[in-house]
């Protein structure tokens, strides 16, 4: 646990990659099989442990601390593990924290009634960095901005270029916790894993982001133009060996979609955007947000929010690898094999015809309804490469929408931001002159910015309800967002798609915020 | 005779908690005519006084840090334990352990005796006399780190981080912030009791108060200016800045340095987030959670009032203990650019 945990407390406070990587190597290069391997599938969402809530947390401090103090800390300090951490009692700096692996087989044996006895009693050998390392290891929460790629990156520099990370993607899914056959590959002491009998993931192809200037210089007869979906990048893979669902950072995702795994009677690996439909119509992100939430779907679930793919590339029909062929020629074996196989759940992502610099732009732009977020530009003739080549794929959004709301209330943030108010509900005026919540905001604003918004929503609080701040109907946040769309879950009738601070209005008085009515005729009329 | 309570004789006045058949404030944060200063942080000693009482080492970092002009009209050394009479009170300091210098006010009056902490710590500092309590029968007490969130690591494993993180980025200098006065100095030393040999550059603003350490016998080993140092110097070195300072001109110069930051506040993550520090050093110079209620209890205090900090809870925890315990107002201090001032919100 604590060369872990030492890991864990400067990966939190380190954002450079290079940093990050150094710090990561270390670790894999000085933690012993088989703790450093279970180190690494913490890392990159390997495991399936049993875990605890936080209302089993909160009874294991309730019971060896004082409430009141347990109250002024966790105000203090607005994250209950790391409260948690820091408050519970003894701990033993110099005693012997268990071990990764250990705990790791324990909980993997474990049931979930006896977890919270053993995390206590692992609590009490760890000092307070290790108890955090624990805790949120239990909760599941680590978050420490290490995506799987990066460890694979780390894994890759582990092998001194004799292994590159590529070639770790393609074996990864053959692996298991806690990598001893990864290890020994990397280090020189075995062989390559072989990674049949498992299907595998394949690095994805990514877009830049398309600025003007950039579109500017495109000729456009050497591109192919998409749509850009609101959904999940996703890589479908199946075969003789097996099928699986993997997101874009690899991770396999395959249990949480029951429905579309089932509709993959087919030996090909594609390239395609997970989406909810219903009747031929793409439903709001926030549907598909459902569906992701839940590792195990309830048969109501998988009916009422039925996933389905809109394929756009093919890396493999049967062994055969077509990730050399141009885009042209992948488009043709995808649609021909489409048209053959007529998989369930899926459909072709049209070609949206490009003609002319001016009508894309107008298509692009146009593009509000739910389910496409903008356009993406493929070159004709690239081939299918890992990661993401300079000048082949873009992908262009179309511009965010923005209104002027007030601040309602505040809430402290967690993990990352815990004591500082960094989640905003904001409103907008109703014809009656009524302030109706319209949303929520925790992104978009600077470091410098969230402190000016910490002080100003102390400094205005009117009323508080447990963590929640009434501030002064005074402050006028800009807040930029995706798209909008009715819902019935919000009381003002409306969803914003992941909207976030744009710029604070100091400049502008709180009378002058936008009204609901304006926002709602942002909504198409075919979207009622 | 009847014993008059503290709070008859010991006041909360504008300008400070005031003494009043002794005549003179504590720690006042105005100019007033006769101060007792327990330590020499600016929120403690102010410029412009009168007849300044205050240990050696205080009243020489007061003129290093205020001017001689503005430190007094007049400065009375007062030896620790050794006991003054100021109209009819009689009045000696103890060593806080917090900087050097720094004391504890101990005064009788009446057959009651009260002992202002000011601020301390109870862990081991090679640069200043530890603390030493005092039995009393009202303790005040300052509350800075008055959660049970903290609890401050041994100082030595914090500077085990700091080796660790140079031997992990060895071409990174690492630019550490801390305060001038205490922090910057007891940084040094713990590093020089690890076996750090190497020279220590120091931003401009760190050097006057080292060398005045050094004075009163407080080596602090090989110091170089940052303004002299070279790209080559500085690769893997350890530099020390007020936290203020961390970005400006003198320490720009610095390529892609590791930035750390001492105080008792990174603890907390958030906050230390919120500093945009790389690396935080739990290293405080105030007595943590434990330690204030351990020294509650040591001084067999019935009463304990306290003064800036997380008040409430450790009155709470005192009064669980059959300790009366009260908060005193006194607006003011935690207001330097110091470990105080990082938990302000």
């Amino acid at each position: 646990m604590r060369p872990f945990a030492a890991l864990l407390e400067r990966l939190a406070f380190t954002h450079a990659r290079g940093a990050k990587l150094a710090l990561l190597q270390r670790y894999f290069a000085a933690t012993p099989d088989p703790d450093r391997g279970f180190g690494l599938a913490a890392l990159t969402g390997g495991l399936r442990l049993a875990t605890a809530r936080p209302a089993q947390i909160r009874a294991l401090i309730a019971a060896r601390t004082d409430p009141e103090l347990f109250a002024f800390s966790y105000d203090h300090v607005g994250d209950l593990a790391e409260t948690v951490a820091l408050m519970w009692p003894g701990g033993s700096p110099g005693g012997e924290p268990p071990g990764l692996a250990e705990v790791i087989g324990e909980l993997e044996r474990a049931p979930r009634s006896e977890v919270p006895a053993r995390l206590a009693a692992w609590l009490d050998r760890c000092d307070a960095s290790e108890r955090l390392a624990l805790l949120k290891l239990i909760t599941g929460g680590l978050r420490v901005g290490v995506s799987a790629r990066l460890a694979k990156v780390a894994l890759a520099g582990l092998g001194d270029g004799r292994v590159s990370v590529e070639e770790i993607e393609e074996v990864w899914h053959a692996l298991a916790p806690p990598y001893g056959a990864l290890f020994a590959w990397l280090e020189g002491r075995g062989e390559r894993p072989d990674p049949a009998g498992a299907p595998s993931f394949r690095p994805p192809m990514l877009a830049h982001p398309l600025e003007a200037e950039d579109f500017a210089r495109l000729d456009l007869a050497d591109y192919r133009a998409e749509w850009k979906w609101d959904g999940v990048r996703v890589q479908l893979a199946a075969g003789p060996r097996g099928r699986a669902l993997f997101s874009r950072g690899a991770e396999d995702i395959s249990a949480a979609f029951p429905d579309i795994v089932a509709a993959m009677a087919f030996a090909a690996v594609l390239d395609g955007e997970l989406l909810v439909v219903r009747e031929g119509a793409v439903a709001p992100f926030a549907d598909l947000q459902q569906r992701l939430n839940r590792k195990a779907p309830s048969a109501r679930l998988l009916a009422s929010h039925p996933a389905c793919v809109h394929l756009y590339d093919m890396l493999f029909e049967g062994e055969e690898d077509l990730r050399a062929l141009p885009f042209d020629a992948r488009r043709a074996r995808l649609e021909a094999w489409f048209a053959r196989a007529r998989p369930a759940r899926m459909a072709l992502s049209p070609l949206v015809p490009v003609s002319g610099r001016a009508a894309l732009a107008a298509l692009r732009d146009g593009a509000r309804e739910a389910g496409i977020e903008g356009l993406m530009l493929k070159r004709a003739d690239s081939p299918y490469l890992a990661g993401r080549p300079k000048g082949l794929w873009w992908k262009w959004k179309r511009a965010p929408l923005s209104i002027d709301a007030v601040m309602l209330y505040a809430q402290h943030g967690h993990g990352r931001r815990g004591g500082l108010y960094s989640d905003y509900t904001f409103g907008l005026w109703r014809d009656d002159g009524v302030l109706v919540p319209v949303g929520k905001a925790y992104s978009g604003f600077t470091d410098a910015e969230l402190t000016f918004l910490d002080r100003w929503i102390r400094a205005h609080t009117v009323a508080r309800f447990g963590p929640v701040r009434e501030v002064e109907k005074a402050l006028v946040l800009e807040v930029a967002f995706d798209a909008v769309q009715r819902s019935s879950r919000h009381k003002s009738g409306v969803a914003l798609r992941f909207p976030r601070i744009s710029r604070i209005r100091t400049d502008k008085p709180a009378a002058e915020a936008d009204r609901l009515a304006t926002l709602l005729r942002l909504i198409g009329p075919g979207d009622d | 005779m009847t014993v008059p309570a503290a709070e008859t004789w010991l006041q909360v006045r504008p300008q400070g908690l005031y003494c009043v058949p002794g005549d003179f404030f504590i720690d006042p944060l105005r100019a007033v005519p006769r101060p007792v200063i327990t330590h020499a942080h600016a929120d403690h000693a102010r410029p412009g006084h009168g007849a300044v009482l205050a240990s050696a080492e205080t009243l020489a970092l007061m003129r290093a840090r205020l001017g001689a002009g503005a430190a007094g009209a007049s400065q009375q050394p007062a030896g620790l334990g050794e006991a003054l009479t100021l109209g009819e009170v009689r009045l000696w300091l103890a060593p806080a352990g917090h900087v050097l210098g720094s004391a504890q006010v101990a005064m009788e009056y009446r057959g009651r005796r009260v002992v202002v902490s000011g601020d301390y710590k109870r862990a081991a500092d090679p640069t200043c006399a530890g603390f030493e309590p005092v039995r009393c029968d009202v303790f005040v007490t300052e509350a800075t780190f008055a959660l049970p969130v903290f609890r401050h690591p041994p100082a030595g494993r914090e500077i085990a981080k700091l080796l660790a993180s140079l031997a992990l980025f060895p071409e990174r200098s690492h630019l550490i912030g801390c305060y001038a006065l205490g922090k910057c100095q007891r940084v040094i030393a713990l590093l020089r009791q690890a076996g750090w040999q190497r020279p220590i550059y120091l931003h401009g603003a760190l050097m006057p108060l080292c060398r005045l350490y050094e004075a009163f016998g407080v080596p602090l080993g090989d110091l170089r200016p940052l303004a002299g140092a070279t790209r080559a110097d500085l690769a893997g070195a350890i530099v020390l800045a007020p936290p203020s300072a961390q970005t400006d001109r003198g320490t720009g110069r610095l390529t892609d340095p590791v930035t750390a930051l001492t105080s008792g506040w990174m603890q907390v993550r958030a906050r230390a987030r919120a500093r945009g520090v790389e690396l935080p050093l739990v290293i405080s110079d105030h007595a943590d959670w434990d330690a204030l209620n351990a020294t509650i209890d040591e001084t067999g205090a019935a009463e304990v009032w306290v003064t800036h900090g997380a008040e409430a809870a450790l009155i709470h925890a005192a009064t669980r203990r059959g300790v009366r315990a009260r908060a005193l107002r006194l607006v003011g201090y935690g207001e330097e650019a110091g470990e105080d001032g990082g938990g302000r919100q």
